[in-house]
């Protein structure tokens, strides 16, 4: 009677069984920093060593990896500097898994969470980001955690959770055209509030779950995160199996839940009555049907980030500017640069620079306003991000519309907030 | 713990106003102090002192899992953050590092508190005395491993 994230949580913490509410240590699997949280950690190892902890290994540094992807290319001297702290940590600790920008592959790193198969069905995954929800949708229990704790793991190998109770997400049938994921998810945190999943996990099934690829499902669990959720997951299946194949990996412990698991609450939605949806300023559940809101004059479209720039994302944006242009500053930056690689192969790019869009390298960039075209005071943007909080991408007087990449690019055609459907 | 109240009468604070991500390169504790809730009050800097408490509605912390957002607060003075509820992260980073007291209050006791209120607060007994009107009321308990940690004084300090 498990699901299945407490089933991975269960044979983390050495039990027979945990129920919700249960607090209990488990062992980790994975642990991922970035140029953020990686700095973040070595204060944390600074000030316990100016306590008097001696501080000379980590608990397993093959478990351990790294990413640069907030404040790559160096935003300034501090990003710069903190990229050079990152790479002294790694080389102190001997952590071999560093993907450097600008060395073979690198990018988002909850995209190469999956890109790079970093983390497997069964495991339980941690890092120092809140979107680590993200890779759950390979089977694993995916949570984000601070500083202190990332430092806790990277010492000792495990951390406390409270097991959650499990919200579950039944889509029936086959997303329509023109409808994607991120409309999915949309509704879903328009549904039950950006707290309505507080301590809880998301999880996704049903038919139309099994249809939608893994890319799609990634987009899912990602933004499970702006519902407040400690983690989203869905059941490894033979999709999954495949996608890990072809980065060459055959061996991991599934886990699946019990036929008879329980779940807190269980939400049905019909694919067939889903729709082109965007999220107003400056809330992720401040939703409204795209074509509500064609009269919002835009001044820019952004095609970024873990959420909306995976290979499948700019495929999409391509079904929309193939052979039309531009009317508005618009950016597409791969989450990472094999996804740039492969839309070069595929003749995205060239759709794309055709259009007028600039293409940039692989970074967190304007999604968290660190750089790489934030926005002015009043501008207003359509993102294939996921949060449009107040200065999330820049001015705090900016404002950003969540969309799917169909909409977002449709967007860019007009200027003018546009359901693809619509495009003529 | 004794010190007066900064209100928020929002929900949803979220990580991006407590501290702007422009500042996430910065490790300096006391550099961050300084842009403290920038993106909700521009004022927050001067007008919060040592031993202050922030009053706000549900959902306070949410977004990002930057540590930065406790640590600002933290130091700028800040000893709890008095919310009806909190985003997870948020609230882990705030014990775990031992950098403030989240405290769940209820809507009678968000509503009653303002800005500038005098409180005394004991966690051992889940008080809060508002020594300004006079009044009590009931925080939320701490679950028994999250006291245990702020017992410790933080999750280094715990030993299971």
């Amino acid at each position: 009677m498990l699901n299945i994230t407490e089933k991975i949580l269960a044979r983390a913490s050495g039990r027979p069984k945990v129920s919700p509410d249960d607090v209990v240590f488990v062992n980790v699997d994975k642990v991922m920093v970035h140029d953020v949280s990686g700095p973040g950690v070595m204060a944390v190892f600074e000030k316990l060593e100016k306590g008097g902890m001696k501080i000379d290994r980590l608990w397993d540094p093959d478990k351990v990896w790294v990413a640069e992807d907030h404040f790559v290319p160096a935003a300034d001297k501090i990003s710069a500097q903190n990229v050079v702290l990152l790479t002294n940590f790694t080389r102190q600790f001997g952590i071999k898994k560093h993907f450097k920008y600008g060395m073979g592959q690198y990018g988002i790193c909850h995209t190469l969470s999956h890109e790079e198969a970093m983390v497997l069905p069964g495991e339980v995954y941690v890092g120092g980001d809140s979107h680590t929800n993200t890779t759950g949708a390979l089977g694993a229990f995916a949570a984000g955690l601070g500083h202190t704790d990332v430092a806790y793991v990277m010492l000792n190998g495990k951390i406390w959770f409270k097991v959650p109770e499990t919200l579950y997400f039944k889509l029936n049938g086959k997303l329509p055209d023109y409808v994607m994921a991120k409309d999915f998810i949309l509704k879903i945190i328009g549904d039950i509030g950006t707290d309505g999943a507080t301590y809880k996990t998301m999880q996704f099934g049903g038919a139309g779950i099994s249809e939608m690829s893994v890319e799609e499902r990634l987009t899912l669990t990602n933004m499970t995160t702006e519902a407040g959720a400690k983690s989203g997951i869905i059941e490894p299946d033979q999709k999954i199996r495949d996608y890990l194949a072809a980065r060459g990996v055959t061996k991991y412990n599934e886990v699946h839940g019990d036929d008879d698991a329980q779940y807190e609450q269980v939400y049905e939605y019909n694919a067939s009555e889903l729709e082109p949806i965007v999220a107003k300023p400056f809330s992720p559940e401040n939703i409204v049907a795209a074509r509500e809101l064609s009269s919002i004059d835009l001044d820019k479209a952004y095609i970024g980030s873990c959420t909306g720039a995976k290979l499948e994302d700019l495929r999409a944006v391509a079904k929309i500017l193939k052979g039309r242009t531009v009317k508005i500053r618009t950016e597409i930056l791969p989450a990472a640069i094999s996804i740039f690689r492969k839309a070069m192969d595929e003749g995205l790019l060239k759709i794309f620079m055709d259009a007028g869009v600039v293409v940039g390298p692989p970074t967190c960039g304007a999604c968290c306003g660190a750089h790489m075209g934030v926005l002015a005071k009043d501008e207003v943007c359509i993102s294939t991000t996921n949060r449009n909080f107040p200065g999330r991408m820049g001015h705090i007087e900016s404002k950003t519309y969540l969309a799917s990449p169909l909409v977002t690019a449709a967007s860019a055609v007009t200027g003018k907030i546009t359901d693809p459907r619509d495009l003529k | 713990m004794k010190g007066s109240v900064i209100k928020y009468e929002k929900d949803n604070i979220d990580t991006d106003v407590i501290l702007p991500g422009p500042y996430l390169k910065i490790h300096d504790y006391n550099e961050l102090a300084k842009h403290a809730m920038e993106g909700l009050d521009k004022d927050f800097h001067k007008k919060v002192k040592p031993g202050d408490f922030i009053v706000a509605g549900k959902n306070f912390g949410c977004g990002s899992s930057r540590e930065h957002a406790p640590i600002a607060l933290s130091c700028s003075g800040i000893k709890a953050v008095l919310a009806l509820s909190f985003a997870r992260i948020f609230y882990r980073n705030a014990v775990d590092g031992a950098f403030l007291l989240p405290i769940e209050i209820d809507e009678n006791a968000f509503r009653d508190i303002s800005n500038g209120d005098s409180l005394e607060i004991d966690t051992s007994e889940n008080e809060i005395k508002n020594l300004t009107k006079n009044k009590s009321y009931k925080m939320k308990p701490f679950p028994e491993l999250i006291g245990k940690i702020i017992a410790a004084g933080g999750l280094f300090n715990y030993k299971p």
